[in-house]
């Protein structure tokens, strides 16, 4: 168990101009689940590889347990990752696949098997140790992966996507196995994922990452509630919040004929912000409110309970689709004009042209 | 040499998939031109094994009748007795097997070790001296006999089974073979038994080499009957059978007494691709790709 701090951590790649990972500083706490997330190619897996000692660091550092790790070899680190692809030795079967580390290691063949037994236990591999990885599922694939993780014991554990490669059932599922694995385990994890749903159901807290840059690192809540900024607004959350750019006019933002009110010590003396309304913050006002947004409805997602309705702006018909979340007593048909009004007190506003909060 | 090698290493990485894929999609014509195809080179391959075959039964005078005899008239193993007591053939075998032992276990070895280095180490001129192995590659061995024959006969070595293998011991197509091969593993599994602690011995046995194994077996069975076959240096490296392979013992049936026996000859031959057959259909089950299925996939 360990503490992971990247201190300014940035890594450029030969040829590039730009920094995959730009001056990343992130305080991770001993047992801590941390989820790592943000469109591709944003440097998440450089980010791990970097802790795990598969790519150098160019500038700052990274410590591990208040050491820097300059210079220690990977398999010195004590850092277990499992790969995207699993990357699993295709000649050896599941017992030896997760016995490898341990073997290597100097550790006798009786008390390897008694830990790769344990292990497997705890990922109901009992019965498929004796078979390769060709012979099993994916999902088996991605237990035995793991497996070769905790065997281990190790200080923290690196995963790089691991459910990328499995039927969205059995993401749900193991989602939920893996978080639980964690808990039971304790051992600090840093979890990459470009899913804001695991981002958002996974972890203690989570860091926003885009084009190298950490955004914010909080946990889920604040990440939904207080985003600072626009791309953390709009990455997080799913249907994703509806950005709008809005006049400022008398403490109040005008947008598309409905305003909402301002705080003015927040916004200074700006001629235009962007509002962000979340789905769920809308109401459905009466067809008479002038304050409302008139929406022409495009499209009814209904899933039951909620129903999303997405619609254009009457007055812009050009402008970006608003999608509202309403209950099953209001299900407009497709073409029906819908009045929408936001709550006041959960608009977010952002700077207009930084995108920054406000 | 290059020729025959690059063949097999092409259909080795899985080229014969690719054309019966391709094959089973496309029309009638293609499939006939392919049949045509295939008939085409089995003649042209199957013809003159099967007229070494048959003649290497048939008595002296049956030989040259017209029309050619497609099946022998009078039925003899004397050739076979010829071709195994009018030289000393035993001595020729040991010679060959003795040969072709050390050189393939010598080129194996080298061309896996060296191609393990170019692929995986990182250490200053990598590139460089993959560049000096592929230019060794395009330099015809009859270019550097001569200077070879002077360099080793100075020393005193013709005749000597080191005169023979030293020389013919460079594996610049081994290391270049090999090390294409280790490049188009799986990083994610290289990097894992990094992670594992796998020290570089135990990550080229136990990682890189259990999936390397279909290219690893062509480049052994291409090596051995190259080995096997060589004749140019040997004949100019040895004089009778102290040191002499089998190829150059042949040459010595042909000359034993001012005609040319073909029926030894092509009994001698026969029994000469006997054990590179053998050794070929008990490996070529082996050289199937697939190593890695369930590697790196979901
Ligand atoms: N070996 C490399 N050489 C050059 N650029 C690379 C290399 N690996 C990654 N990059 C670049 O670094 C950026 C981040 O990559 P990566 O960390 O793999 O993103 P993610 O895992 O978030 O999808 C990408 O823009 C990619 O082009
Ligand atoms: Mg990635």
């Amino acid at each position: 168990m360990a503490s992971v701090y990247f201190d300014g951590a940035t890594r450029l790649h030969k040829g590039n101009t730009k920094p995959s990972v730009d001056s990343v500083t992130l305080d991770i706490e001993d047992g801590e689940f941390l989820v790592l997330v943000g469109p591709s190619g944003c440097g998440k897996s450089t980010t791990l590889r970097m802790l795990a000692g598969l790519e150098p660091v160019d500038a700052g550092r990274i410590l591990i347990d208040g050491h820097d790790q300059k210079g220690v070899r990977p398999r010195d680190r004590d850092v277990a990752m499992v790969f995207q692809s699993y990357a699993l030795y295709p000649n050896m079967s599941a017992e030896e696949n997760m016995a490898f580390a341990l073997r290597n290691g100097g550790m006798s063949k009786a008390e390897a098997r008694q830990r790769v037994h344990e292990a497997a236990e705890i990922l109901e591999l009992s019965p498929l140790l004796g078979r390769k990885p060709g012979q099993m599922s994916g999902g088996q694939r991605q237990r035995v992966a793991m497996g070769r993780a905790i065997v281990r014991n190790p200080k923290v554990f690196c995963m790089d996507e691991p459910l990328s490669n499995l039927d969205a059932k059995l993401r749900v599922s193991t989602r939920a196995q893996i978080a639980a694995l964690q808990r039971r385990l304790g051992v600090t994890t840093v979890y990459v994922t470009h899913d804001q749903t695991e981002a958002m159901t996974m972890g203690h807290r989570v860091a926003v990452l885009k084009d190298g840059v950490l955004q914010q690192v909080d946990t889920p809540e604040v990440l939904y509630d207080h985003p600072v900024n626009t791309f953390v607004a709009g990455f997080i959350g799913s249907p994703a919040i509806n950005l709008i750019d809005a006049k400022v006019h008398d403490g109040r933002a005008e947008f598309f004929g409905a305003t909402t009110p301002l705080e003015r010590d927040r916004i200074g003396d700006a001629a235009s912000v962007t509002i962000g309304v979340r789905p769920e913050s809308w109401t459905v006002a009466d067809a008479l409110d002038k304050n409302g947004v008139a929406l022409k409805v495009d499209l009814v997602e209904s899933l039951g309970a909620e129903v999303f309705i997405y619609g254009s702006p009457e007055m812009d018909e050009e402008a970006k689709r608003i999608t509202v979340r309403t209950d099953k007593k209001h299900r407009p048909a497709v073409g029906d004009i819908v009045r929408v009004t936001p709550v006041a007190d959960e608009v977010h506003v952002f700077d207009a042209s930084s995108g920054e909060r406000l | 040499m290059s020729d025959t090698s690059a063949e097999v290493a092409v259909d080795v990485t899985g080229g014969g998939a690719h054309n019966a894929e391709a094959m089973s999609h496309s029309g009638p014509a293609m499939k006939i031109a392919g049949y045509a195809a295939m008939v085409v080179v089995f003649l042209v391959v199957a013809l003159p094994l099967y007229w070494i075959l048959v003649t290497s039964f048939k008595q002296q005078q049956d030989i040259y009748t017209q029309p050619a005899e497609w099946w022998p008239k009078h039925f003899t193993t004397t050739p076979y007795h010829a071709a195994t007591t009018q030289i000393a053939f035993w001595d020729y075998v040991r010679n060959s097997v003795i040969i072709t032992a050390i050189l393939s276990v010598t080129k194996i070895v080298l061309g896996v070790i060296s191609a393990y280095a170019l692929a995986m180490l990182r250490f200053p001129g990598r590139g460089l001296l993959f560049v000096v192995i592929i230019a060794a590659l395009m330099v015809p061995n009859q270019i550097t006999v001569i200077s070879n024959y002077a360099l080793v006969s100075q020393m005193g070595w013709r005749n000597t089974y080191q005169g023979i293998i030293i020389p013919l011991a460079g594996v610049a197509f081994g290391t270049f073979l090999m090390r294409n091969q280790f490049l188009s593993l799986p990083g994610e599994i290289i990097e894992s038994a990094r992670m594992d602690g796998a020290g570089p011995l135990k990550m080229l046995w136990r990682v890189v080499l259990p999936m390397s194994w279909p290219t690893l077996i062509a480049f052994s069975i291409i090596t051995v009957v190259n080995e096997w076959n060589e004749y140019l240096w040997p004949f100019l490296m040895s004089d009778d059978q102290r040191t002499g392979t089998l190829p150059i013992g042949l040459t010595f049936l042909q000359n034993n007494d001012g005609t040319s026996q073909w029926a030894p000859i092509m009994a001698g031959t026969v029994l000469a691709m006997l054990p590179v057959l053998i050794l070929f259909l008990a490996l070529q089950r082996h050289m199937i790709k697939g190593l890695t299925a369930g590697a790196v996939k979901g």
